[in-house]
Parts: structure tokens; sequence; C-alpha cells
């Protein structure tokens, strides 16, 4: 172990583990249900993950594995400096690969290889409550919860379909968790959607500007709300990966100059490398 | 013989209180009773309370003693003292009141006006618009007219839909407020006869007559309205 | 049958004023029921209490036979979207400006469980029709439309569901008298064809005539008289009736 004197185990003090920890098991027992806590102050802004870290300090141990990805890709800033903010406070051993990281944290997206009963996946996210854009009074939106009054969800999905065609929600794509709870997914792609029902690895989100955090226990039904005559369906772009050449995963559209080229390739990095790895060998 | 409408010691006075809470009586122990397929024409000088009584039959005024019995599906009821809902079914099925002015509703044409009373007490919409066509037709109301409202309408033909719309259901009971104060000749003559087809079913009548021919030619016998004449 | 609403012995004091005192009240299926008394004099508090709205200080309210004061929130929400409706004086706050008009009507419907757009859609542009609303007009949104317009499209979003009692709250109160005349004649056609009970709360005595079967006075938180519509106006019988009825000119 080489975690710095001084500091608790994973930064954050014992007592502040357990208020959270607490919020998750309370998360766990309520799918969906947004449990407030007492967000503390990060060593980073409210908008880089805060939320996240906190509810990965306060469930990650000496022999777990951590993966941090932003928009898929392990190397983004992000990513890079949160693994190795954990690799210091902690001492914890980090990966890029999926299928070797025991937690995973994650901003906007949900890895591509299935998750197993041995991972923890931890959103970061910005905004917990999916009505807050249609309705404004936050005390108003505790009730609709409260009571599930949730026709004010279906209004917008109906102006959207009235407007547009179609849903045109194409992230932050609202899900009912259990049958119970409206649930905001973070802003994950609603590609990602499918993933998160039955799936399963414990999904935990965490909040830190706005003090939620909320959960969904493994092989929890989730399901996106729709119109039983416009079927939710999860999208990507037209294309196969540039570089592995799937045409099941998550593209990100690349710029590759500025006379208008581009490429598609995967947004989870881990899946594409491995792809491409297994192609290199093959040949 | 049983009764169809009595009103037994029935009194009526005003209390206006707007006025330094003087009482106008205007009726005084009052008895009358009407048989069915008979019709009773009030009589009495202008002012003696021949449309103070017509209103107290209506329960349109409240009365201020007595009693108004109304043979109701084989009961009498006391409208008296019957609360609103009841009056209101009264009024559905068993008791018409054609006044001398129609009460416009805006926007709703003739045939629906006089189809109303028909579908409210359960008569299907098109056999209900099709009575109301006949009954408009038979009082000369030309068909051009039956799908209009009658806001624009002249007072002979506003008086007509007024009638159509009291005669169509067939009350048991009907009170006549002066029915062909604004008609002409034929047309006069159509609701006389409507008045001994609704006496030939059963149908028990009080009316203000102010045509003694018309009086004539309906009433089996007359009621003396006689005014009060000493201040409260 | 017995009453769809029914109220006794409702008191309400905001300090030294009685907003109500011993107001007694039922409703039956199917009748509209006017309260009418001047500004101030409870109707607007007695419409919130009934509701559910604002607790009394005494007094109960049954609806159905369920206990309105006593039950919880999710049961009163479920009976506001299901059995009742409100129509508002101001039809801003009945409506959601910044939702298409079918939005608006539809709203009810998914609130109660329908998932099928196009059903829903349906609905939507029949009731536009209803309230005689050019159904072109789906996607607007209410902000565009006139204030007539605004107060017909809150009583298609109320009515869509058709809900059982329906509380009115100076319905025509805003708008020019030639549109009143087309709104209350409206209601009154709507009412009489999905057998509503209504209970409408106005200060238009003419309004009121056009469309209750029965009409209650208030005045300083208590019915000072009340029966048959036209008996009300035509034989007022306490002081305070007979100056409502004489203040108003004849129509």
């Amino acid at each position: 172990m080489n975690a710095q004197t001084g500091y608790n185990f994973a930064y954050v003090d014992e007592s502040t583990k357990r208020m959270i920890r607490r919020a998750i098991l309370k998360g766990v027992a309520i799918p969906g249900h947004q449990v407030p806590f007492g967000s503390r102050e990060m060593p980073l802004p409210y908008g880089w993950g805060t939320g996240g870290i906190q509810v990965t300090a306060s469930i990650l141990g000496p022999s777990d594995v951590l993966k941090v990805i932003d928009q898929g890709a392990d190397d983004t800033t992000n990513a890079v400096s949160i693994r190795a903010f954990f690799r210091r406070v902690a001492g914890v051993a980090t990966t890029e690969r999926t299928a070797e990281a025991t937690v995973i944290q994650t901003r906007h997206r949900i890895p591509e290889h299935a998750l197993t009963e041995r991972q923890i996946l931890v959103y970061q996210v910005p905004m917990p409550e999916p009505l807050f854009r249609l309705e404004a009074r936050v005390a108003e939106t505790k009730r609709m919860h409260a009571l599930a009054d949730y026709g004010l969800m279906h209004v917008k999905l109906y102006e959207d379909i009235a407007r547009h065609g179609h849903i045109a929600t194409s992230y932050n794509y609202p899900v009912m968790v259990d049958g119970r709870y409206l649930m905001s997914p973070s802003p994950i792609p609603a590609f990602d959607n499918p993933k998160m029902d039955r799936m399963p690895a414990l999904q935990l989100f965490g909040a830190g500007r706005e003090k939620r955090i909320y959960a969904v226990p493994p092989y929890t039904a989730v399901r996106s709300l729709d119109f039983e005559d416009h079927p939710f369906r999860p999208i990507r772009a037209p294309h196969a990966c540039t570089l592995c050449g799937s045409r099941e995963s998550y593209l990100d559209e690349v710029i590759t100059d500025d006379r208008g080229g581009k490429m598609f390739v995967c947004s989870d990095t881990d899946y594409c490398a491995e792809r491409q790895a297994a192609k290199a060998a093959a040949e | 013989m049983s009764f169809a409408l009595r009103a037994e010691n029935l009194g009526k006075s005003f209390t206006l209180h707007l006025q330094g809470g003087v009482t106008l009586p205007v009726l005084r122990a009052l008895d009358l009773s009407v048989a069915p397929g008979e019709c009773v024409a009030l009589s009495g000088p202008s002012g003696a309370g021949k449309s103070t009584l017509m209103r107290c039959l209506y329960g349109n005024y409240g009365a201020g003693s007595g009693c108004i019995l109304i043979r109701h599906h084989g009961a009498p009821v006391d409208l008296a003292t019957a609360d609103a809902r009841l009056v209101r079914e009264v009024r559905r099925d068993t008791l018409g009141y054609v006044s001398q002015f129609l009460r416009v509703i805006p926007r709703v044409p003739c045939l629906e006006i006089v189809a109303e009373p028909l579908t409210a007490r359960g008569m299907a919409r098109d056999e209900a618009l099709a009575r109301a066509e006949a009954l408009l037709t038979r009082l000369n109301l030309p068909p051009r007219l039956h799908h209009l409202p009658p806001a624009t309408f002249s007072g002979g033909e506003q008086q007509r839909v007024n009638l159509a719309r009291g005669f169509a259901p067939g009350y048991p009971v009907l009170l006549l407020d002066e029915p062909t104060a604004s008609l002409d000749a034929a047309n006069r003559e159509v609701v006389i006869g409507l008045i001994a087809e609704a006496k030939a079913r059963g149908a028990a009548i009080v009316g203000i007559f102010h045509d003694a021919e018309v009086r004539d030619r309906v009433a089996d016998r007359l009621f003396d309205v006689a005014p009060i004449t000493e201040a409260a | 049958m017995s009453a769809l609403l029914s109220a006794r012995g409702l008191e309400l004091r905001f300090g030294r004023i009685a907003a109500l005192d011993g107001v007694d009240l039922d409703i039956w299926p199917g009748e509209v029921v006017a309260i009418v008394g001047e500004s101030g004099s409870g109707k607007t508090t007695l419409l919130r209490v009934l509701s559910g709205l604002v607790p009394p200080d005494a007094g109960g309210v049954i609806f159905d036979g369920q206990d309105v004061l006593g039950m919880n929130e999710a049961a009163r929400r479920n009976l506001m979207r299901t059995q009742w409706g409100f129509v508002h004086q101001n039809p801003r706050d009945g409506l959601r400006m910044g939702v298409s008009a079918g939005g608006n009507i539809g709203e009810r419907l998914m609130a109660t469980g329908a998932r099928h757009y196009g059903n829903i859609r349906a609905a939507a542009a029949d009731w536009l029709r209803r309230v005689e609303i050019d159904p072109d007009r789906l996607d607007a949104l209410p902000r565009t439309f006139s204030g007539g317009m605004q107060q017909r499209l809150q009583i298609a979003r109320t009515l869509v569901t058709h809900p059982r009692l329906v509380f009115m709250d100076e319905p025509t109160g805003g708008l020019d008298v030639s549109v009143q005349a087309r709104l209350l004649d409206l209601i009154r056609a709507l009412v009489a064809e999905l057998g509503l009970s209504v209970l409408l709360v106005t200060h238009d005595i003419a309004a009121a005539r056009l469309l209750a079967h029965r009409i209650l006075v208030m005045r300083q938180g208590q019915v000072v008289e009340q029966g048959l519509t036209d008996r009300v106006l035509d034989d007022p019988q306490h002081p305070y009736t007979q100056l409502l009825v004489t203040s108003v000119l004849a129509a």
C-alpha cells in the first residue's frame, strides 16, 4: 500500500463515508429514489464528478480495481486525473480494461462489455431530477415522485413527437425504475438505456452539486418511457467504427481536418482497442 | 273526483326589503282544484295576481302559506315544500309552463329548444327532433327557421317556439300564460286545437287568456282571482 | 341515490373574519349548483375547502362516500385528475402555457395511463372541435390563443377524462361580453351532454341563471338563501338576495 500517511483511506473521512454509505443503502432499498446526502468539498470543481468521486471513495476497498471513463474513454483529462487521484489517496489498482475492473466510475456512458455481478458502476450526475425542466418547484417535484404522478413526463415526450415526429430526446432519456420511480439515467446516450435494464452490476448515481445519491440494484427492471405507437428505440450513428469496424458499439464523430473530413470511432476506447488487438492477432 | 293540481289555502305576499320592508299581499287563502282533462281560465282584473298565481303553481315563486299539490307519477307532491331537485323532476315529467316570452338561450336553434325537454325525459334524440319538427311545422313556423336560434325572430315566431316547447312533451299539467297573445288567427286555431288535444288525453290546464274567444272555446270554467284591497 | 358531494357545518376563520360560517351543501349527480355573492363573501374559499385545498376549522366534506378532508394527498390528487375537474378564472392557472394545445388536453389522459400517442392526439383533436377550436391548432401554444380560446382550451383539458364533478371559479371572469355568451353556451351544452355535476362560483347572475339548476347566495361566510335558480332569482326572500338581483340590469 502506498497511500500517503496523514490521509484517511480513499481521501474521505470515515464518518462521511458512513453517511454516504447510508445514503447508498437507502438508495438501493428504494430503487430510483433520490436520497439527499451531505455532499463534501472535493479537490475538483462541481461538474467534474464530485458526486461520483464521493460515492466511489465510500465503496472502494484496498483490493478493488478501479476504472474511470469519461464519454467512454479512459484517456481523457477527467478520467486520467480521477484515476490518478484514487491511485494516490487509496493506493488501489487501476485499469482501463472493463472486464478487470471491480468499480467503474463513468461520465456519460455505459461500457459496451456487459457488466457482471462482481462489478459496481458509479455514474457522475449533473442533474438528478428528471422533472426539473418541466416543473420548476422542487417541493412539487418531490410530491410528484412521492405520488408517482408522472403524467407530465409523458407530456414532454408527447411534445417531442408533435414537434419533431419522433421522440427527440437522445441522451438523459428518462426511465422508470422497478415500475415505481422516474429516474434520470444521467446524460448517457439513449443508446445505453437498455443496458441498465436488469443489469447484473450494482448501479450507483452521485450528484455532488445537487447533493443526491440514487441507485439501481442488480437485476432491477429499468424501462425507458415511450408510447405504444412510438416505442423507445436506441439510436446510434449508422456507420461502422473506422478503427475496429464495429457495427454494434456507440460511435463518436471525430472531425479529422478543417475541410469537413470526419470519421466515426467507438466511444468506448477499451472495447475498440480490444477488437483492434483481436483483429491484429487474427491477421 | 281526483285532482291533477290543487292549491289549498294558498297565500303569497312580497316583502320588499329594499323599500323599508313593506309587505305587499297578493294572494290570500286561495283554493283551486283542477281535474285531469279540465281547463280552468283565470279571470280578474289586471294586477289581481293571476300571473303571481301561475308562477306559484309552477314553483317559480315560493308559496307564502298553504300548499300546492300536484299529482306526480301518481302521488301528490307539495310544491310549496318540495326541495329544488324534486321541483325540477316534477317540471321535467309532470308540469309544463308556457310563458308569454321565450327565454332565449343564445346560439341554440329552435329544433333543439323544442326537443330539449323531450330528451331530458329520456326520448331518443332522433325521435325528439322529429316530434319537434312536426310541432313547429304545425304551428306554421317555416322550415328554414327551424335550424336558427330564435333570438332574432319576431314576437309571434318566438311565441310559437315557446308553445311547441310547452306542448311537445305532453305534460299531465300545463300552465298557459297568454298563449295566443301575439298570434294571428290561423295560429290561434292551431293553439286551440293543441289545447283541445291535451285535454282529451287528460291534461289539466290552467291558463290566462285575455282573448275572450279563445277562452270561451277552451275553458271549462272560470276561476276568479280577486284583488286584495286592504294594505298590510 | 345519494349526493355526490356533501358538506356539513363548514367553519373557517381568517383572524376575525369568518370566511365560512356554518355552511352546508349537497351536490347531486348531474346537478349544476351556482354559488353567488359579492367579492369576499366566501365563495372561492368554499370552493377551495370543498376541493380539499384548504382545511376548514370545523366541518366535513364527503365525496361519493369518501371523506375528502381526511384523505391523504395521493388519494386527493387521484380524485383531482380522474373524478374532479377544476376550471380557473385565469386560464394561465389551468393551462401549461409552454405546452401545445394537444399536450395540454392530453396531460390528464397521460396522467391516468394513456400511452398511445395516436389515440391521445385523436382525443385532443376531437376535444378541440367540441370546444369550437380549429383542430389545425393542435400543435399551437396556448399563448397564441385569444382569452376566450384559452378558456375553452382549459375546459377541454378538464373534461377530456369525463370527470364527475367540475369546480368552476368565475369561468367567464375576464372575458368580453360577446365571448362570455359563447362560452356559457358551450359550458351549458357540454354539462348537459356529459351529465356533469358542477359547482360554479360566480358573481354573474346571468351566468348563474343560464347554467345553474340551483343557487346558493353567500354573504359574509354564510349561505343566506338557497333553492331553485329561477325561484331564488325571481322571488328572492333575503334582503341581500333582493339587493343582488335588483342590482343586475335586466337582459
